[in-house]
């Protein structure tokens, strides 16, 4: 006998969106030089939201200039307490219109409204506190105290405020100025952002925002007026990125792809695994760079792991992403689904088992149900390439090294989780693991005091802590 | 000992998993002294010289960065004092290898040595960090290896330069392969017998004489090597193309904006280059 719930939807109103939003630039919003507009959707509905423009080469220039102007008129030389004061402002900003940032990224990503109202939001706040707080003693952080002036970031669309905050709040704490890019599919919360920076009497110029698709993101990045370059998403663009600042003296930080194993000893508590597995991988849709999309199970209790976690997933919401109850919304996009979906196919084709809870998926909008693959072998393309969605391969091993070599044997090298009841167990494997963060029982744990970024090709450089600001200082 | 005693000359060989070889392309290359006179013929180091090394150096991976910091920095010291034991050798190698004062620079060599070699159990705790994260965990976030780091040597200072670059990667646990300065690559090779000598395990440090433009390519596009100094690349050209090829599996690059004063007391940069932070959380409970 199912559990009926009644629908709880948070209620859109709280939130105005515009039918159409110009370029963010030197604190105005402008009509674009020679952008195109195009259309964002709601991934649930398919519904059109509003008109943005995917900025051209003059539109980029000009973003690019007011950010050169505001670093030497204004930003390079305020003092490091005027420089904290305008971050605490955004930072209570942010918590003051949270629910409504909250509802947008909701609205315009698709993500459960408990996950961007309880963890999304609550981080992004966070974020600009901390870096405020970092502004004015950068001389005790060991990086020296000279911003590198014009920072262009791209972000992707899994967590579009998130990453925001991950790029923006260190970038002006250390004395830059900004040009981002928010994704072509989720630019709203961002162009939402720049209003709260008018609100915070931020100097115009500080923070432009360029709306637009990976073309407006090339034309940034190898813009010859920016000093720096950060960008979170995949590996692949990373790549192409980092052959484009070659030779010039572009500083670089990128945070990549990942394929990250979540090993269960059979010692591991084994309900707390289970929910660990599920927030690896079905959190934000498994549109998560970090995902534990690789569940690397004891052999001795597979079937166990298994049994639970079958029943478990059963008990996932898939629906509406601004009900309450829901736990798991929308996938981001059309193109994104058809990724994930021939992927699974490919997985299917290559031998591995596919199983689904009985789901019902609404019939408009992007949708996917959780799905797990067993009988997975580590040469199987879903066990080595990032799917970015609610899909997780299960591999088993025998003994701790054969777990730590499956772990580690892929290019990436951004997470891992552990699951053992055994300290020493854990210490050791986490010494091992060829990976940024390892999370040890437990999962998608985030913080701005908390360095984040990878090894090997999931990129280099990390965000967060007093170490996220390296990257902004000369 | 008769004055006319004639002297036994060394042959100048490549370093490579703790062995001595010649480059198997069978090839080599004069080296002169500063006024023109015949030193020797180094190996002319090829292609497949690079993915040897390369291998080499990945196999000491386990063994180097597992070994305790304590350990590393016991054994760089050795290497100190087996560098200061040799002393008189060194100084008349670099002296015929390029201009300046040569003890005093290998003095500083040296120096520098035992300056990295006491790094080796205090960089964790100057580059690592507690982070006090709001929720009931323990967050540690520590440095740790890169893995293989591929260096191209400074041209100029063939003693100083090299250990100036070579030290820093090694103390913190990467695992190197070295292009020597081409047209002065003795004392560097000479180093190498030091090393093996010196209780570093074999591969943690893999030398290489040759071209550059030739060899360099072959490091920067391994997708076995983890990291990348371009320090001793002259041609701004060839470090850019460098730079690209890198990028293939994402490099860590080091490449200095302007020429190095391998006499200043260096920072902690070189070393931060090739170290990741990794972070580790872990719930409190009872």
């Amino acid at each position: 006998m199912p559990f009926e719930y009644a629908p709880a939807p948070e209620s859109p109103s709280i939130v105005d969106i515009q039918s159409s939003y110009g370029l963010f630039v030197n604190g105005e919003f402008t009509d674009p030089i020679d952008g195109e507009r195009f259309k964002t959707i709601n991934p649930a509905s398919e519904d059109v939201l509003a008109e943005v423009v995917a900025a051209g080469p003059a539109d980029v220039d000009a973003a690019v200039a007011a950010a050169r102007r505001a670093y030497e008129n204004v930003w390079r030389d305020l003092t490091g307490r005027d420089r904290a004061k305008y971050l605490y402002r955004l930072a209570r900003l942010i918590q003051e219109r949270a629910r409504e940032l909250a509802v947008l990224e909701s609205i315009d990503n698709g993500k459960p409204i408990r996950e961007s109202r309880d963890v999304d939001l609550p981080l992004v706040a966070a974020h600009f506190f901390y870096y405020a707080g970092w502004a004015d003693k950068l001389r005790y952080a060991g990086f020296g105290e000279t911003p590198l002036g014009v920072a262009a970031q791209v972000i992707p669309w899994n967590f579009p405020l998130l990453m925001l905050a991950w790029k923006i709040a260190p970038a002006l704490a250390a004395g830059n100025t900004v040009v981002l890019k928010p994704a072509e599919t989720t630019p709203l919360t961002a162009l939402l952002f720049a209003q709260l920076c008018q609100q915070a009497e931020l100097p115009p110029g500080v923070v432009n925002i360029v709306t637009g698709a990976g073309e407006t993101g090339r034309l940034l990045v190898e813009h010859p007026g920016v000093d720096k370059v950060a960008f979170t998403g995949s590996t692949e663009v990373g790549r192409a990125i980092a052959r484009s600042v070659a030779g010039t003296r572009k500083r670089l930080t990128l945070e990549l792809g990942g394929k990250a194993a979540n090993i269960v000893f059979d010692d591991a508590p084994i309900d707390q695994a289970v929910e660990g597995i599920v927030n690896g991988i079905f959190f934000n849709q498994g549109h998560v760079c970090c995902a534990g999309s690789r569940l690397l199970v004891q052999e001795s209790v597979a079937e166990e792991v298994l049994d639970s976690l079958k029943r478990r997933m059963a008990r996932l919401r898939v629906g509406d992403p601004l009900d309450k109850n829901t736990d798991i919304g929308a996938i981001n996009s059309a193109a994104q689904l058809s990724r994930i979906r021939s992927l699974s196919e490919i997985g299917s084709q290559e031998g591995a088992q596919r199983w689904s809870p009985p789901c019902e998926l609404p019939e408009r909008g992007f949708w996917f149900a959780p799905t797990i693959f067993t009988g997975v072998s580590q040469a199987h393309r879903i066990a080595r390439e990032e799917i970015f969605g609610p899909v997780l391969s299960v591999l088993t091993f025998r003994t701790p090294a054969e777990a730590v070599e499956k772990a580690n044997n892929t290019p990436y090298g951004l997470s891992a989780g552990v699951w053992t009841e055994k300290g020493s167990r854990i210490l050791a494997i986490a010494d091992r693991l060829r990976a940024g963060v390892v999370w040890a029982n437990t999962f998608n744990r985030f913080d701005p005091t908390s360095p984040f970024g990878g090894y090997k090709e999931s990129g280099y450089g990390r965000e967060g802590g007093r170490h996220g600001l390296e990257g902004y200082l000369a | 000992m008769p004055e006319s005693r004639l002297r036994i000359p060394k042959t100048y060989k490549l370093f490579i998993g703790g062995a001595f070889p010649r480059s198997e392309s069978g090839r080599s290359y004069v080296v002169t002294s500063l006024d023109g006179a015949f030193r020797a013929n180094a190996a002319l180091a090829s292609r497949k010289d690079v993915r040897d090394a390369v291998a080499a150096a990945r196999a000491a991976v386990p063994t180097w960065a597992g070994a305790t910091a304590y350990n590393r920095g016991q054994i760089l010291y050795r290497i100190a004092e087996l560098l200061e034991g040799r002393r008189a050798q060194f100084v008349e190698e670099v002296a015929a290898s390029e201009p300046g004062d040569a003890p005093s620079t290998v003095d500083a060599a040296i120096d520098r040595w035992v300056w990295y070699a006491g790094w080796a159990d205090k960089i964790a705790q100057v580059t690592g960090a507690a982070n006090p994260v709001a929720g009931p965990f323990f967050n540690l976030s520590s440095p740790e290896p890169a893995g293989v780091v591929g260096i191209v040597a400074p041209p100029d200072s063939s003693l100083l330069g090299l250990v100036s670059v070579l030290a820093p990667v090694i103390v913190t646990g990467n695992t190197a392969v070295v292009l020597a300065a081409p047209d002065r690559p003795l004392p560097a090779v000479t180093l190498t017998e030091v090393l093996a000598t010196s209780d570093l395990p074999a591969g943690v440090v893999n030398l290489l004489t040759g071209r550059t433009p030739e060899l360099a390519p072959w490091l920067a596009g391994h997708l076995d090597v983890n990291g990348l100094d371009l320090t001793g690349v002259t041609d701004p050209e060839l470090a850019t193309a460098l730079e690209r090829d890198a990028a293939e599996n994402l490099k860590r690059i080091l490449r200095p904006a302007g020429p190095t004063d391998w006499t200043a007391e260096p920072g902690i940069e070189r070393m931060v280059a090739y170290l990741e932070i990794k972070t580790v959380w872990h719930p409190k409970g009872v």
